[in-house]
């Protein structure tokens, strides 16, 4: 995907000479390895801070909610179904949007690099399918596909699903996956049993709200956990106030969570926080037959009434 | 997420449905009842916050 990079300043430049936006959003390298962050380039000169790698696993949706002006904006698929989202939900205006395209190979996991190794990771490098892991004393080179985050070693949207420009020629996208098999896992457990896994995954928790943070979806302009009138919720560490967290909050998503990873990837604990959506997008799919950010025009289920809505839970 | 079957249930009642509201509110209260109290949601008295 390194050749991507080249292609994208040449986008951004155009767009930013030419004044089609004021701004192009992308990725310039982080301060430490496997760490890409957003980038707001305004200025042509600019365009050699942008990069891509496999990396650049934050959203950038996250950064168009309520944007007046004209924005060049990069988008994988998830970031792409993201901005589908947001126009459905008025927080950006199509008209406001270049969107820069990019077609996505997946993204690596930081944490199962960092896992395998005692040392510290102090480079990253990649090439092709290759990536090669350097430190004090140590250099290996592993594959990529095997270091993939769950969400992209699962998805089947790599290529955008809106855009204007193109970054790089559209790849081809998984097929037969299987991308419930967790979800599959836990639903299969007595309740006891599933109260008690949720217990576990949410015990780390220290209520940081990355995962809010990090999450296109989450733009109310006072979340829940943070009004004090009325309270909603605990602001404590009481796992009582950590679970109603993060259950709202997952609910918060449902139908309109794409499964960018972005929450699972801020945790600083490490918290699997795809397994509360992961589920609620099952739902979507096998209920309503719809993915959140595929379809520019038609509303999400949540805020639409079909007869053939499934109603069988209703005595 | 764990809540037991029987402890949440949606009906569709009609104003005009007196009888039926009747018996849906015997029955869940029933069913709940024979459940148990609910501590999964509770949170201790000196804890609220």
């Amino acid at each position: 995907m390194l050749g991507y990079i080249d292609k994208i300043r040449e986008i951004s430049k155009r767009l930013l000479d030419e004044g089609r936006v004021d701004m192009v959003i992308g990725f310039r390298k982080g301060t430490m390895p496997m760490m890409n962050e957003p980038s707001f380039v305004k200025n042509p000169g600019e365009v050699s801070k942008l990069v891509w790698d496999s990396n650049c696993g934050i959203n950038l949706a996250n950064y168009l909610t309520d944007r007046k002006e004209k924005i060049g904006v990069i988008a994988k698929g998830c970031d792409s179904r993201n901005i589908v989202t947001h126009i459905l939900e008025n927080k950006i205006k199509r008209d406001k949007l270049v969107i820069i395209g990019v077609p996505c190979k997946g993204m690596i996991d930081r944490r199962r690099i960092t896992a395998m190794f005692d040392a510290e990771v102090r480079e990253v490098n990649e090439e092709g399918d290759t990536i090669t892991v350097k430190g004090p004393g140590f250099e290996k080179k592993l594959k990529k596909s095997d270091l993939l985050q769950e969400n992209c070693s699962t998805c089947i949207h790599r290529n955008p699903v809106l855009y204007d420009e193109l970054a790089a020629p559209l790849v081809e996208e998984q097929k037969d996956i299987e991308r419930y098999a967790e979800v599959r896992r836990i639903e299969a457990m007595s309740p006891q049993e599933k109260w008690q896994y949720f217990e576990d995954l949410i015990a780390p928790c220290i209520r940081c709200y990355a995962c809010r943070n990090a999450c296109p979806l989450c733009y109310c302009p006072t979340c829940f956990v943070d009004e004090s009138r009325p309270q909603w919720v605990g602001k404590s560490q009481d796992e009582t106030d950590i679970r109603t967290f993060h259950f709202l909050r997952a609910y918060h998503c449902a139908g309109r969570c794409t499964d960018c990873g972005a929450c699972e990837r801020a945790c600083p604990v490490g918290i699997k926080v795809r397994q509360f959506t992961g589920k609620l997008n099952k739902d979507c799919l096998e209920m309503f037959g719809w993915e959140a950010g595929v379809l520019p025009d038609e509303r999400p289920p949540l805020d639409t009434f079909k007869p053939g809505d499934p109603g069988d839970f209703i005595k | 997420m764990g809540v037991e079957p029987g402890r949440l249930s949606f009906s569709w009642i009609s104003s005009a449905e007196s009888t039926k509201f009747v018996d849906v509110v015997k029955d869940v209260t029933a069913t709940v009842k024979a459940l148990g109290p609910n501590n999964n949601f509770k949170k201790a008295a000196d804890k609220v916050a």
